[in-house]
């Protein structure tokens, strides 16, 4: 994995960030851990809100962990695929709705 | 997926020491991950010992209807491997006097054994408290001899455990086979029908969940609660218990891992899962597998690895509890695979 930014052994020493900060790299995991249990949610439909994050968010880390955190879970590929179009679409809404704005400002230049 | 067994195929993994050979050396020779002996080590259970004796595990063949990609056993129907009559008078002489209460026969299909029924029938006489079968649900449906089994299984109590990698055909049948997952559904009705696994029956009926595929199992009561919903809404079908076994990496599910290129991420899942308090509950803990030829092995996994019990009586005819449980267990790195999580044996979660 020579010459690349992303190595996936990397994932593995994620806890490591604490060395360099310790009480805000546990403060951080403490608060990740109490995140995914169980709640109001599911931590199945937490799993699957990950995944469609991790893709907005375009983290192959993350990808690769909660892909294989559904797998685990035994979150069906069509469940995950669904999770990644709910993540595009609100993406790319989120990109669409700002057209509102240029057409505004288009208007407001325009005779 | 293959529809031979690696013995057929002649696959270089069919020699138990080429499995060995892999699983002890690479990552674990150069260091970069602690062997199995290293890891009880740290936590002063090493070496492994038997407790009282509970469960007399009995092999009766690895002929099997199926070629499940991960098998542990490398059975098919291409497997000739099956016990005598002779060496189930020997197994039934010591049901009698162990100390075990739980008679357990596995396979490959165990109802394929020419002599399966016979034997049932005379084991069950010597009244052991939990006798169970590992049924692969598809042999039900397989061939018309075989439909009346639920009921056979109903007449002699017989506890059924069966294997279901999900509660969908896909997974189902990419791990089993094609049309696995519509005959199990089938077999699981029919075994309904005569009341097993319904809520209250004696007749336990209890499923086994392998990951297909390389990673380890979530919790098992969380995937309980899944496949009883998921079986109900969608098929009416009812059982008792989920077993949640992860994966160990021996036979066909090692040949999987290496050709998946999964073999040492999987490798390091497991020890990373590893969890100290499963290791006095494992398998080889309280339990004695008997090959179809009769040798004797801590467990099912060191069977097919060819690994007899580090002890002076090896074979049942030469069967003696005191001398047996006074051995230390044979391991491997494939034992990461029991202790991993909340560990993982034929009954499930250990920890
Ligand atoms: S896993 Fe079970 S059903 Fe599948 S091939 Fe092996 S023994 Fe047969
Ligand atoms: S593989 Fe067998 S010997 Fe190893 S821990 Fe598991 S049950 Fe024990």
């Amino acid at each position: 994995m020579d010459n690349t930014y992303y190595d996936p052994k990397d994932l593995k020493k994620f806890p490591k960030i604490s060395e360099w900060s310790e009480e805000l790299g546990a403060k951080f995991f403490d608060y990740y851990g109490k995140v995914f249990e169980e709640g109001a949610l599911s931590a199945r439909e937490k799993s699957l809100i990950a995944l469609a994050v991790a893709h907005v968010v375009k983290c192959p880390y993350c990808i690769d962990a909660y892909t294989q955190d559904g797998l685990q879970r035994g979150i069906t590929k069509e469940e995950m695929m669904e999770a990644v179009h709910a993540g595009a679409a609100i993406e790319s809404g989120a990109t669409l709705v700002h057209g509102v704005q240029m057409m505004k400002k288009y208007d407001k230049l325009s005779m | 997926m293959s529809t031979q067994s690696l013995h057929k195929r002649k696959n270089k993994l069919s020699e138990t020491e080429n499995q060995l050979e892999i699983l002890s050396h690479g990552i674990f020779a150069n260091g970069e991950l602690p062997t199995f002996k290293q890891k009880i080590a740290e936590t002063n259970q090493f070496p492994l010992r038997p407790k009282k004796l509970e469960i007399l595990q009995i092999n009766v063949g690895y002929m099997c209807n199926q070629v499940c990609s991960h098998c542990h056993v490398d059975a098919g129907p291409d497997r000739k491997e099956i016990m005598t009559k002779e060496t189930m008078l020997q197994c039934i002489d010591v049901i009698k006097t162990t100390g075990a209460h739980t008679l357990d026969l596995t396979g490959g299909a165990p109802e394929m054994n020419p002599n399966f029924r016979w034997f049932v029938e005379e084991a069950s006489k010597a009244g052991v408290k939990d006798f169970i079968v590992r049924s692969n649900l598809t042999i039900i449906e397989a061939n018309k001899k075989y439909h009346d089994l639920p009921e056979f299984f109903k007449k002699h109590n017989v506890h059924v455990v069966s294997s279901m990698p999900h509660w969908t055909k896909g997974k189902t049948d990419k791990q089993r086979g094609e049309g696995v997952f519509n005959k199990s559904i089938e077999a699981l009705k029919k075994l309904n029908n005569v009341g097993y696994g319904m809520p209250g029956s004696d007749l336990k009926l209890d499923l086994v969940y392998n990951p297909a595929g390389a990673f380890l199992p979530t919790n098992q009561a969380s995937m309980e609660k899944d496949f009883k919903k998921a079986l109900m809404d969608d098929f009416g079908i009812q059982f008792h218990n989920l077993f949640a076994i992860t994966n160990l990496p021996i036979s066909r599910f090692l040949e999987y891992l290496i050709a998946s290129d999964n073999y040492e991420d999987y490798m390091y899942s497991l020890v990373e899962a590893f969890n100290p308090s499963a290791v006095s509950n494992v398998m080889c803990t309280n339990t004695i597998s008997v090959s179809w030829d009769g040798w004797l092995y801590d467990c099912d996994f060191n069977q097919m690895l060819e690994l007899k019990v580090a002890s002076k009586v090896k074979h049942i005819s030469e069967y003696n509890e005191a001398v047996l449980n006074d051995r230390d267990i044979i391991i491997s790195q494939h034992c990461y695979g029991c202790t991993a999580g909340s560990g993982s044996s034929c009954q499930g979660s250990v920890a």
